[in-house]
């Protein structure tokens, strides 16, 4: 989408963007002639139809992290980076009751996430019980 | 006031300096760049879910790479992503390199591009940020879409001579917008079982293809009887076995079943390796033979004109 200054009889260039509120945008331009600004806002809807087609606002290079739509737009990619079983850790979990397993291994994850470990050890687990003795 | 035709000279001006356009064409330029150093593109397809579609694409990968080929799997069914755990490399996660994505490499080498790689456990679905949740199903599709053009064109692949794409099941628009991003695909290969439900819908999958102007290489059927294990006699399972003049395409080779395909596929080693002596190792054997003799003489015929 491009706007065109009526008065001078060119197009206005891009300027910047700026975040309004949850997902809507203003994207501001200026007639290269007269100086005049518009802004159009966008509403969520719009914002994500632009970035669903991978283009980048105002255009320049559109070389970024690979895959980086996918891992900004994937629910849950941002916590792949989370923690890791090891092989004992994942026996230890085998202990559990079936009906609590899946309680248990999410619990124990987001402990791991919340104290900086990627990959959850024997010692992880230990740790954890330990505090969770403390606390009880 | 400006005059019409003066608004349509402009509007042609646009669309020559539409940043938009550039953008969406250095993506297509992207793509291109990465899958011209893939000899062959071959997608994968059923009508129906279910028929062993993700397994075949494993085995028969197995099969190319026995012959010295390089080959890559690109996992396309977003929703069901299944290769990874078949290939041994469960949530491996992409490293991003000044190249492009690394993809996961699996088992003997076979490259691997999967959303499950991307998903923070094995059972998190596939489901995309939206600025509020009943926006999820419209954008559903254009994400999907997006992330098959960044896994043709952000990872680094490097060369192949197979880069084998597993679709997602169905004769909807996926398949079809899927297979139209692959830039000069060679042909699609159709997995099926024998009964007659699957046959209905492989039939409307393969007129599918060929209305799209997708070459259909051939039909696999898999599940076609079962062979005892320790007499090697072969069973029916679940009927009469589909034949070419049913479908109108070539028949690639029939998997009888084993229970072992799907032990092997779910500790990661492809049975093709695990069972090299077993008749349905042969078979994929086979297909992959009559898949690489069909590449051979279409090059052949185009050589010639």
């Amino acid at each position: 989408m491009k706007h065109f200054c009526c008065r001078c009889h060119v197009y206005m260039d891009y300027e910047n963007h700026e975040p309004l509120d949850e997902g809507s945008l203003g994207i501001f331009f200026r007639c290269p002639g007269c100086g005049h600004r518009i802004a159009l806002i966008t509403n969520p809807g719009e914002t994500m139809l632009v970035h669903s087609l991978g283009v980048k606002l105002g255009g320049g290079p559109v070389e970024g992290e690979p895959l980086e739509l996918t891992r900004i737009t994937l629910r849950g990619s941002e916590g792949r980076e989370g923690p890791l079983w090891s092989a004992e850790a994942k026996q230890r979990l085998e202990r559990v009751p079936p009906f609590a397993r899946a309680m248990a291994r999410q619990t124990i994850e987001r402990y791991a996430l919340e104290h900086g470990y990627r990959e959850i050890t024997e010692a992880v687990i230990e740790e954890y019980k330990g505090q969770m003795g403390a606390l009880g | 006031m400006l005059e019409r035709s003066r608004l349509k000279q402009l509007d042609q001006e646009y669309i020559k300096r539409s940043e938009v356009v550039r953008q969406v064409e250095d993506q297509i330029a992207r793509v291109r760049a990465r899958m011209d150093r893939v000899r062959h593109k071959v997608a994968v397809m059923s009508g129906k879910g279910g028929v062993g579609k993700s397994l075949v694409t494993v085995n028969l990968a197995v099969a190319l790479m026995e012959r010295g080929e390089e080959v890559g799997i690109l996992d396309a069914d977003l929703n069901g992503p299944s290769i990874p755990t078949m290939l041994g490399v469960e949530r491996r996660p992409y490293e991003s390199t000044p190249e492009g994505a690394l993809p996961a490499v699996g088992f003997g080498g076979i490259k691997v591009a999967s959303i499950e790689l991307l998903l923070p456990t094995a059972t998190t679905p596939t489901l995309w940020k939206a600025p509020q949740g009943a926006w999820d199903a419209v954008w559903k599709g254009t994400m999907e879409m997006s992330t098959i053009r960044e896994f043709l064109g952000d990872v680094a692949w490097g060369a192949l001579d197979f880069l084998l794409i597993d679709l997602p099941p169905g004769t909807g628009d996926k398949p079809a917008t899927i297979a139209q991003w692959i830039p000069d695909l060679d042909g699609t290969v159709v997995v099926t079982m024998p009964s007659k439900v699957s046959k209905l819908v492989v039939a409307r999958s393969i007129q599918f293809a060929q209305m799209l102007g997708l070459p259909v290489i051939g039909l696999v059927e898999n599940m076609a009887g079962f062979c005892c294990l320790t007499c090697g006699a072969e069973t029916e399972l679940f009927g009469r076995p589909c034949t070419e003049e049913e479908l109108g395409v070539p028949i690639l080779g029939r998997i009888p079943f084993d229970c072992r395909l799907t032990l092997s596929a779910d500790e990661g080693r492809p049975f093709v390796a695990e069972y090299p002596d077993a008749p349905a190792a042969g078979q994929f054997r086979e297909v992959a033979a009559k898949i690489k003799e069909a590449l051979e003489l279409k090059k052949t015929f185009f050589d010639a004109l």
